[in-house]
């Protein structure tokens, strides 16, 4: 079976896009959870706060101590894991990436693509949507084992090109595909809050100033209309 | 209970006459708003102005804000704007509101140079008017582009490297003069401090000084209008303009309505789209600034991309920041270019109708295609638009000289 709307690798080329709502809780709420057990043990989170989620996702304190906090680290605290930075880029090359800012430099349809492209190769785990990347399919236990379905084809000077059109999922994983896509869809609302948390508020005010700011420029208008009745006779 | 208000009321009145003798205040009051007179006649472009100043005031209150928090060293810089954004109580309002401000000042004084461009409000006697404008405008641009660099992240330190390294194209002096602008050998904290105190400090009060400047000459002289004509030249019997209106109530009343359309189109971009997919704030400017990675692309924001484009389009280095200087330089002597025996375009033939029209379609072209990818259509299409741009200002005294013009009315027209 191919993957359906597959994102090629060309230049980071099409994207598919993550249908994510930052204003469902419970969907922030199970992508906190995928990325605390999945992604916190590498990247860090540094600029968001545990409290936040309190605060941002209603959880309650004693959820948030009980299941995301590692050692002796308290709710205040920043989302930071205790992997040395050293000792990382030894093992991966490079010193995984801080998460916190992903899906602003990125995008959330950058991150959703990224995680639905690994495939599974001799030399181990690739990516389609980020080519030679050094992370491995972290989640493949749930989506399964994906393989690359090339196409050969010559070109004009008689050279071979194998090209990737496709991923097939070869081996099944723990979840169906529609249900790895909306998990790793909360997974991308997650870390879209975690990129920007006020913009909870941000949206929610805005709907607020702008009827404020209708009324106002009604009344100036009236005001308007009343001073100029004599100029514009 | 009559008597108590009125003495308060005479007691105002004496205070008000105690300080009318030492300072000027109603003097003041009555020269620039009730008893200066505007035409009455304005059109939808000249709400630009005083929008103009609303920004700015939007600009210094929440400058303050931010500068409370803000942290002005290379290792700090970007996270302190993460800590606005996340820890400061409002602090992602304050900082939106100043980011987006910043790209509302260049829409708004923009449309407000075109304005003056349609009605002729450079022409004798405002040529003043529109040179501190000019320089308004030069300053204002200093002040986007230090005040892009402070939040240090991946694009403010990309985009410093790329334009102070344009002043390398001076001949024998560019690399020591980089190197003054820099304080370093490479963009380093020592860029970010001087920046910052520029941005600030030094900028600002250039720039409110330009201001005052601009509006005293406007008001020494009086505004134009749409007509282009003099409402002066007929008065009534107590020397006020009969196309004239005072400022205020009438123009205070009209802008503050103005005010509001606006605030509401700068509200609904703050609330619901502050990136403005990523032409207000560049998407890889949310990476801390990194001088060992080079990003793919590095664009200037949207606001300078029409300069930018002509930097691009032309092939050498030292012609193509000549190119870009002589695109603002050539502003300045706009008031002379223009030899047309009427100021509004209202009147003026079709020839300076059409050079103006494609004036702005290329300028929208560059700053497109300074965003763009360029494909060698691309730069032909951007040499164009650059030849243009410098033809539309040479050709102007023999374009306004010998076309036909129609006959300007006597008052001003509704």
């Amino acid at each position: 079976m191919l993957a359906s709307g597959f994102a090629f690798a060309a230049g980071g080329g099409d994207l598919e896009h993550a249908d994510i709502n930052v204003h469902d809780k419970a969907s922030l709420q199970r992508g906190a959870s995928l990325f605390v057990n999945y992604c916190l043990g590498c990247h860090s989170m540094q600029y968001l706060r545990y409290n936040r989620l309190v605060d941002d996702l209603g959880l309650s304190e004693e959820q948030v101590q009980q299941f995301m906090l590692h050692g002796d680290q308290e709710v205040a605290d920043a989302m930071v894991n205790s992997m040395d930075p050293d000792q990382a880029e030894q093992w991966f090359g490079i010193a995984p990436p801080d998460l916190s800012l992903t899906a602003r430099s990125r995008g959330p349809d950058w991150i959703y693509s990224f995680l639905k492209s690994f495939y599974m190769t001799q030399d181990g785990w690739n990516n389609t949507v980020l080519e030679n990347a050094s992370m491995p399919h972290v989640l493949w236990e749930l989506q399964g084992v994906q393989r690359a379905v090339t196409e050969s084809h010559t070109d004009a000077e008689g050279v071979a090109h194998s090209e990737i059109v496709g991923l097939e999922l070869d081996e099944a994983g723990k979840l169906s595909p529609e249900q790895y896509e909306a998990h790793i869809q909360d997974l991308v609302a997650f870390m879209r809050y975690a990129s920007e948390p006020s913009m909870l508020q941000r949206e929610k005010m805005g709907i607020w100033v702008l009827l404020f700011l209708v009324v106002f420029t009604f009344l100036a208008w009236l005001l308007y209309q009343e001073y100029w009745k004599e100029i514009k006779k | 209970m009559a008597k108590p208000a009125s003495n308060l009321s005479k007691n105002v009145q004496a205070f008000g006459a105690w300080v009318d003798e030492r300072l000027p205040v109603s003097q003041f009051w009555r020269e620039h708003l009730t008893e200066y007179y505007a035409p009455k006649n304005f059109n939808l472009w000249y709400f630009f102005g005083s929008l103009a100043l609303l920004v700015l005031v939007n600009q210094l209150v929440t400058g303050i804000w931010l500068t409370m928090f803000y942290t002005p060293q290379a290792d700090q810089a970007f996270s302190s704007v993460e800590y606005i954004m996340r820890d400061v109580e409002w602090g992602w309002l304050i900082r939106y509101m100043h980011s987006t401000g910043a790209s509302f000042f260049f829409i708004v004084v923009y449309l407000h140079m075109f304005r003056a461009m349609l009605y002729g409000s450079y022409r004798k006697p405002r040529e003043l008017i529109w040179i501190l404008g000019v320089f308004i405008l030069l300053v204002l641009m200093a002040e986007a582009f230090m005040g892009y660099v402070l939040p240090w992240g991946q694009m403010s330190y990309w985009g410093a490297q790329v334009i102070i390294s344009l002043f390398g194209a001076v001949p024998f002096v560019g690399d020591a003069l980089v190197e003054w602008i820099r304080g370093d050998y490479m963009i380093s904290n020592a860029t970010l401090n001087r920046f910052f105190a520029l941005h600030v400090v030094a900028l600002p009060l250039a720039l409110l000084l330009l201001v005052v400047l601009h509006l005293v000459a406007l008001h020494e002289v009086g505004s134009n209008n749409p007509d282009g004509i003099d409402i002066k030249k007929n008065k009534d019997e107590k020397g006020r303009p009969l196309d004239g209106i005072p400022f205020h109530p009438y123009y205070t009343v009209k802008d503050l309505f103005g005010a509001g359309v606006f605030l509401i189109l700068f509200a609904f971009v703050l609330f619901y789209a502050p990136t403005f997919g990523g032409l207000f704030l560049e998407k890889d400017n949310f990476v801390p600034a990194d001088p060992l990675v080079t990003p793919e692309h590095i664009v200037p924001v949207w606001y300078f991309t029409p300069y930018y484009a002509m930097l691009r389009a032309v092939p050498d280095k030292f012609f193509g920041v000549v190119v870009m200087g002589a695109a603002i330089f050539v502003l300045f002597f706009l008031p002379w270019l223009d030899r047309s025996r009427v100021r509004s375009i209202r009147y003026k033939g079709l020839p300076s109708k059409i050079m103006l029209a494609l004036f702005v379609v290329g300028f929208i072209r560059l700053g497109m295609l300074a965003l763009a990818e360029g494909t060698p259509i691309q730069t032909l299409e951007s040499r164009i638009w650059t030849v243009y741009y410098f033809a539309f200002f040479a050709l102007m005294p023999f374009v306004t000289m010998f076309e036909k013009t129609k006959p300007e009315p006597e008052r001003v027209t509704k």
